[in-house]
């Protein structure tokens, strides 16, 4: 059961990455990948700090920060110098890894008995259910953030920005300057799962980054795949199947692994569940009636 | 209201294929005039139109909007004044948002997009209003996406939401082109209620001759950049619309 829990503790941790994807893909349309050296970034500077000592809650904003200047170079070259999205993303990832390789001093940090924002309370003695009622407090209150953003009439804007561009220009906002901040704020959101998750493993790995796109992605669609089935538009019931759809898609992992799929499998196993949950909304059931 | 001086376009320079979309244009539109622009394809007219509101930087000329010099304005800070219509309907709305949420950016056009929740149970009763002047039963719809419409809603829609914000000059290029007859119809005796009822100053970019005939206190024609004839209002009224056709000739 440990095992299932531990998996949705996962989960809640790359909701950040989710939520980060989804301000990114779905609402900025835009294919942006920094999301692999952002995450290890917001990993990076948690252990540093966390090693000297810092409280987690003083390195939380230095972590978004950082999460955020990476977005906001990808959207600076993106949209400054006309560079392909993806292209500046790859980048930016790329380079990351040797910033965060410089912050790191070497490529993995322990975090053994060093106070993490999950020791900071005490609500239980089993440390698993600890952890997930801090992490469902901690994803509740971003949400929250995120989902009064998204109603502001700058989150209006945002949401316009990605749906038709000539619209939102001719109705006065700087598109560039809309993307800039859009993409600052998936990657500081993709950050702070780096700070959750090396917080809850207690270690940050320089390639703990490596294709985590790929689960803010998974996500992403799970909850796509309801939100069109239940022509869903409020934003946070949007919100919270991301967050479902971060779960459900490590809760789907650990089946497999419970299964006895060989662990080295495992990124062919996502990938292909990606696949799958990508087609399944494509595919036309007879049992259905034709809409 | 605006004044436009030698203003000139260029398409791909110094290739084979350049062209002058605009080729020296001097036009001066007075407050609450009604200026009807007609032309055949590539005859420049969509791309003055652009010049004016930002989408486009001139090569040379400049262009004065109520004794501001814009020329060197981008379009999101023309918007101030300026709103526009365009031909896809796509393109003047937000289809994954709701009606409500187009409106609400709508209202806000010449302001910043602030970090507040501008849409309440004020703001909604000011849009079913508005919205009810069409009288589309749309105003039941607000918290619909907009991409759920048709196009000829979409337009109309667009037309009120240029003037739910201070709105100084309308630009209306071809709005009617994807529509059919009927909505056409309706789009453009709309559009011509709300230029009179707010004295906008209004230029129409229009395919066709009979709104160009009925609509508009001014007409000018467009032939490549250039603008070839200049009818006023006292003259239009005198203008017959087979002359108009004649003008193609």
């Amino acid at each position: 059961m440990d095992f299932y829990l531990f998996a949705v503790l996962q989960g809640l941790c790359f909701s950040g990455i989710a939520l980060g994807i989804y301000i990114s893909m779905k609402i900025f349309n835009i294919p942006d990948i920094t999301t692999d050296g952002s995450y290890t970034l917001g990993a990076a500077v948690t252990a540093i700090l966390l090693m000297h000592h810092i409280s987690a809650f003083i390195a939380l904003p230095l972590v978004l920060i950082a999460g955020a200047i990476s977005g906001a170079l990808t959207g600076l070259i993106h949209t400054k110098l006309k560079i392909n999205a993806l292209l500046a993303g790859i980048l930016v990832m790329y380079s990351l890894y040797s910033i965060n390789l410089t912050i790191m001093g070497r490529s993995n940090l322990p975090l053994i008995n060093v106070p993490s924002l999950f020791s900071i309370l005490n609500i239980s003695s089993n440390t698993n259910y600890n952890s997930f009622y801090i992490l469902i407090v901690f994803i509740t209150i971003t949400t929250t953030i995120i989902g009064y953003l998204l109603k502001t009439d700058f989150g209006i804007a945002m949401r316009a920005t990605g749906d038709s561009e000539t619209m939102i220009r001719s109705l006065g906002v700087n598109t560039d300057r809309m993307k800039i901040i859009g993409l600052a704020l998936a990657n500081a959101l993709t950050a702070v799962s780096g700070y959750l998750m090396s917080q809850l493993q207690g270690f940050t790995d320089i390639s703990m980054g490596i294709g985590i796109v790929i689960v803010g992605l998974g996500s992403v669609i799970i909850a796509e795949t309801f939100i069109n089935l239940f022509n869903i538009t409020s934003v946070w019931l949007s919100l919270g199947l991301v967050l479902l759809g971060a779960v459900i898609f490590q809760l789907v992992l650990a089946i497999t692994l419970d299964l006895g799929v060989d662990a080295n499998l495992l990124k062919l196993v996502t990938a292909a569940f990606v696949l799958i949950i990508i087609i399944i909304p494509k595919l036309k059931f007879n049992f259905l009636p034709k809409i | 209201m605006i004044s436009v001086k030698n203003l000139y376009k260029t398409f791909n320079q110094g290739k084979a294929t350049q062209v002058n979309a605009v080729n020296g244009i001097s036009l001066d539109i007075k407050k609450e005039e009604f200026l009807v622009i007609v032309g055949s394809n590539g005859s420049g007219k969509s791309t003055l139109l652009d010049l004016i509101a930002g989408k486009l930087f001139a090569d040379k000329g400049e262009i004065v909007l109520n004794g501001f010099d814009v020329s060197k304005l981008p379009d999101y800070k023309r918007s101030k004044w300026i709103a526009r219509v365009f031909q896809n309907p796509f393109s003047g709305t937000a289809s994954q948002l709701s009606i409500l949420d187009n409106f609400r950016l709508a209202s806000i056009r010449t302001q910043s997009k602030g970090l507040t929740i501008g849409i309440n149970e004020l703001f909604k009763k000011k849009v079913k209003e508005k919205i009810s002047l069409l009288g589309m039963g749309l105003e039941n719809k607000i918290d619909q996406p907009i991409g759920s419409l048709s196009g000829g809603q979409r337009q109309a829609l667009t037309l009120l939401m240029s003037i739910m914000d201070d709105c100084k000059v309308l630009l209306l290029d071809e709005p009617t082109a994807a529509l059919d007859p009927r909505s056409s119809a309706l789009i453009m005796q709309t559009a011509d209620l709300l230029i009179k009822e707010f004295n906008l100053t209004a230029l129409l970019i229009t395919h066709n001759l009979r709104d160009a005939y009925n609509y508009g206190n001014r007409i000018i024609m467009m032939n490549e950049g250039r603008i070839v004839q200049d009818i006023n209002n006292y003259e239009k009224a005198k203008l017959k619309q087979t002359e108009l056709y004649d003008w193609f000739v």
